[in-house]
């Protein structure tokens, strides 16, 4: 049933061992990448039996080792020793990182290892996996779409079944949204259950390392290993690890707040039917269904769009070609030169509009009417959260408006490709755990239904996550 | 009509801890380039600041000192600028919540006496790097082993009205400091550095237009460059013209200012709160602890010598100006030593071993025995300095060295009268000049006593004779 506990005993009973475990996770990722999916950036056959000897010789047999010869793949902006993380950006190209991320060190330390670093849209800037400096990932069924963004090679080599679990980050929605598109399962922690240490920063206080898994014990499992408080983030709660609870059977005695901005009348009727029988499935399991209201959503594209480009253009000034990474043009005498070149063509499209629009919403002047006002929209959309929590203990929404759409349809209107992110981003802004589950299939294609649940209800969330799962057919076509 | 000059400055000095703000490297000075560096303070993808308690720590006490309010909570901001120094291309800093404001310490003017100086606010921040530009032809080189070195900013009011006002601020907030144990004040070091602010105006009128005066490098040349762009204000003023809105870079070598940027193209530096840092809380109960923390500043340390001892202001004001050789005062009193003595030989002899070496070398108990053979005429003051300087490396007693120089004087009456007798049989015609009026001619009586006697002689008791047999 689920793929990590499988892999994990089996390694720890020796019915099959770490070796044969990375040479599989070779031999998927060679067909993955025969394929075109271009999910994978960068791997070696070389490195994956050096993490084998590692295993085996560390002998991590403990119960602790909960991840035991378990291929994890790791999206391109956390940062891994010996394979290069270059947040698919041409400024990074070939950047190998001198320390690992918190999270990365936490799962080879269970065991795990990393199989591949997965592509993304550059520095996590877009919702569809097209603005990749090392070009766009494949929508693992249907090649002509997208599989969804920032994270889209992550959630591409588990809806392909290349890694049972990966790892991607979420800045607003940059997991759920594909999880969402390519029919696995998403989860955003809580900001600050997760070490940001090593996760390349794009908006600072919304940013969470988040995982995907084939089925939600698998991504539960995941999010256990690398959640947990660690001195080297100043803004990581001081908590122990995330403790799972037993998967729900019902969901006797939970109530379901369906909340109405969620639910629009011009809703994708395939993603409104797979809606309408998840809720049905609700009922059925015991579930109590209210409506809620979460008066300032509609704000939350917005004021995403203002937070999130001001905390990048600050995170990405780094990227000088002074330290390290690519550098161009800049006579000695030219240091704005040097600047120009080297950031001009470094980036591409969407980072440059991002940090143009995040200087501009932090000038002198603007400041007030945008990032200041953004800031107190925040402060709204996150208690309409708390008012909402009041009086139920989920909240239970389309993940997306769509289902995947078409590679190359959005790229050129940045605004309809930032309405993709429309029921995503509000979680993001509030810092609340959610998370996205296959619940059927409109014309073949992959419908999520997210959850969303109240600060460091992870556990409660994944537990009733699981009833839906075993109650749903997530590959089932909907009417 | 005459001008009034109005002066801020602000003022950064790091803080005395041994790892940097936001990660763990060593802030030593002058190591080879490059080597105190880290993922952290080099800004490599994905590294993350966390604030080090000791810099927050230092910088409560130093605000403390200053007579500032510390916030219970204050916010680390980003202030952004390129330059290669400058690792992340932006500054960890403090904006519109710093950690203290509203403190003031008193200075001595010469022109107004006693004044209160409005410090506006401290607040912490991390150093950039070092940009070297003569090290190699033609580049630009950098040195990051200062980047994220912790600095806390002072920045005072307006409530400066003279250059030397300045100074007299700038050596009382580094005496305050270095008494607190917040920074050495090191200028030489780097660890204290002053930008000023300067307008004139006719007195009563509003604010005039201000220049800044920044890369000074000690507290004469801040006073100097002060002095310099006052003068130069006023004759532009004067010549009908207007004060534009500059900042001036001083020039030791040449003594001059050179213009540096006009405000024109001053930067936008787009603060706004730093999301990887909370905000920074302190309770009060640890606030508490911190105020008790803090050890006798400098004008509570005045004010006791002078009431506890009777030692004059100037000779208090001369000692706690070095906090060792205030300490070394009260011990050579505790050792025995009259109180006015001790602040005399703390402040001339000691002082200057103390400059020379950095190190008192003679301690409290051997300068009191020496002090109390000055006293009791033993041994002249004059020939205690020769027995001072062989204390600095010689175990032995003062006493035993006195007699080693032979310097131990005569106050016996019976060999002092010969001399004296000596002297007066050896001048007759200056005896009876005294005797017919010339009553100054007593100092070269002595003189001569003192000569015959090698300098041993007590000059009290010769002087008593000589008047006595001269009658």
């Amino acid at each position: 049933m689920s793929a990590v506990k499988n892999i994990s005993e089996a390694v720890r009973s020796g019915r099959t061992t770490a070796l044969r475990a990375t040479e599989r996770t070779a031999d998927l990722l060679r067909r993955s990448d025969a394929t075109g999916l271009n999910a994978a950036l960068d791997w070696s056959p070389e490195y994956l039996s050096r993490e084998a000897g590692r295993i085996t010789q560390s002998a991590v047999r403990s119960p602790q080792s909960a991840l035991l010869g378990v291929p994890v793949a790791v999206k391109d902006n956390i940062a891994t020793l010996d394979l290069p993380t270059t947040c698919a950006s041409r400024i990074l190209d070939g950047y190998i990182s001198p320390f690992e991320a918190t999270a990365v060190r936490r799962l080879r330390d269970a065991g795990a290892f990393v199989a591949c670093k997965a592509n993304m849209d550059e520095f996590a800037m877009g919702s569809s996996t097209e603005w990749s400096a090392f070009g766009r990932v494949q929508h693992p069924e249907f090649p002509d779409r997208v599989p969804g963004g920032s994270s889209g090679g992550s959630a591409a080599l588990v809806a392909a079944g290349v890694t049972p679990v990966a790892l991607g980050s979420e800045t607003g929605g940059s997991v759920r949204q594909p999880a969402s598109f390519c029919g696995v399962v998403g989860v955003k922690p809580t900001y600050g259950r997760v070490s940001r240490y090593g996760l390349v920063a794009f908006g600072s206080s919304l940013d969470c390392i988040s995982v995907f898994g084939e089925k939600v014990d698998d991504a539960s499992r995941l999010l256990a290993v690398i959640s947990g408080h660690d001195p080297l983030d100043a803004t990581s709660a001081d908590l122990p690890p995330l403790a799972l609870l037993a998967p729900r059977k019902t969901l006797q005695g939970l109530t379901f707040g369906l909340p109405d901005e969620y639910f629009p009348a011009d809703l994708h009727p395939g993603v409104q039917a797979a809606l309408d029988h998840a809720i049905t499935q609700a009922r059925a399991l015991g579930a109590t269904i209210k409506r809620v209201s979460l008066p300032h959503a509609r704000y939350s594209v917005p004021t995403y769009y203002i937070v999130n480009p001001a905390e990048a253009a600050a995170n990405l000034a780094r990227f000088d070609g002074v330290r390290y990474g690519k550098r161009d043009g800049g006579s000695q005498a030219d240091l704005r030169g040097l600047y120009r070149a080297t950031r001009g063509t470094g980036f591409g499209p969407e980072v440059r509009r991002r940090i143009l629009i995040g200087t501009y919403v932090l000038s002198a002047g603007y400041a007030e009417q945008y990032y200041h006002q953004a800031m107190k929209m925040r402060t709204l959309i996150t208690r309409d959260f708390t008012d909402a929590f009041a009086g139920v203990d989920l909240l239970l929404t389309p993940t997306t408006p769509t289902p995947a759409f078409k590679a190359g349809e959005k790229t050129d209107d940045p605004v309809a490709m930032y309405l993709a992110d429309i029921f995503v981003a509000g979680a993001s802004l509030a810092g609340l755990p959610a998370l996205s589950l296959p619940v059927g299939r409109s014309a073949g294609l992959p419908v999520g239904m997210q959850l969303i649940a109240p600060a460091f209800a992870e556990a409660q969330m994944l537990a009733a996550a699981a009833a839906f799962e075993a109650a749903i057919d997530g590959r089932r076509e909907v009417r | 009509m005459t001008w009034e000059t109005v002066i801020g400055l602000e003022v950064h000095v790091q803080l005395k801890t041994r790892s940097k703000m936001f990660c763990g490297c060593a802030t030593t000075f002058g190591d080879p380039p490059n080597t105190n560096v880290c993922p952290v303070c080099l800004a490599l993808p994905g590294a993350l600041p966390t604030p080090n308690a000791e810099a927050i720590r230092l910088a409560t006490l130093g605000a403390f000192a200053l007579g500032c309010t510390v916030h219970g909570t204050s916010v680390f901001a980003r202030k952004h600028y390129f330059y290669p120094d400058l690792p992340k291309g932006y500054q960890i800093s403090q904006y519109d919540r710093p950690l203290a404001t509203g403190g003031a310490i008193e200075i001595e003017s010469a022109e107004r006496g006693q004044v209160r100086i409005g410090v506006t606010r401290l607040h912490v921040e991390e150093d950039s790097g070092k940009s070297v530009h003569d090290r190699v032809p033609r580049k630009t080189a950098v040195d990051l082993n200062r980047a994220g070195v912790p600095l806390a900013e002072i920045v005072s009011e307006p409530d400066l009205r003279s250059p030397a006002e300045a100074r007299a601020y700038l050596t009382a907030i580094k005496q305050i400091l270095i008494a607190a144990g917040v920074s050495d004040c090191s200028m030489e070091e780097g660890s204290l550095r002053v930008d000023g602010n300067i307008s004139v105006r006719r007195p009563g009128a509003p604010l005039g237009t201000k220049t800044e005066v920044k890369n000074v490098n000690s507290f004469s040349y801040i006073e100097r460059a002060l002095e310099i762009e006052q003068a130069r204000q006023i004759a532009v003023l004067e010549g009908g013209g207007r004060v534009e809105q500059v900042t001036h870079l001083y020039d030791s070598s040449s003594g001059t200012l050179r213009t540096m940027r006009s405000k024109e193209d001053s930067k936008d530096y787009r603060y706004f709160p730093d999301p990887d840092l909370p905000p920074l809380v302190l309770d009060a109960l640890w606030l508490a602890a911190r105020r008790e923390e803090l050890p006798e500043l400098p004008a509570e340390q005045r004010r006791r010598l002078m009431t506890r001892y009777g030692i004059p202001a100037y000779d208090a004001g001369v000692l706690v100006g070095v906090p060792a050789l205030a300490d070394h005062f009260e011990a050579v009193v505790a050792a025995g030593a009259d109180a006015k003595s001790a602040a005399n030989w703390v402040m001339t002899e000691a002082m200057a071993v103390w400059n020379e070496s950095g190190r008192l070398e003679v301690s409290a108990p051997r300068l009191a025995a020496l002090i109390v053979l000055v006293q009791g005429g033993t041994v002249s003051r004059q020939s205690g300095r020769k027995v001072y300087a062989l204390l600095r490396s010689d175990p032995a007693d003062p006493m035993a060295l006195a007699e080693r120089l032979g310097v131990v004087q005569v106050g016996d009456g019976d060999q002092i009268g010969k001399w004296v007798d000596e002297v007066l049989a050896a001048f007759p015609a200056e005896v009876v000049r005294y005797r017919g009026g010339e009553q100054k001619l007593i100092g070269f009586f002595t003189g001569q006593v003192m000569k015959r006697s090698g300098g041993k002689a007590d000059p009290k008791a010769v002087g008593g004779m000589l008047q006595d047999r001269l009658k």
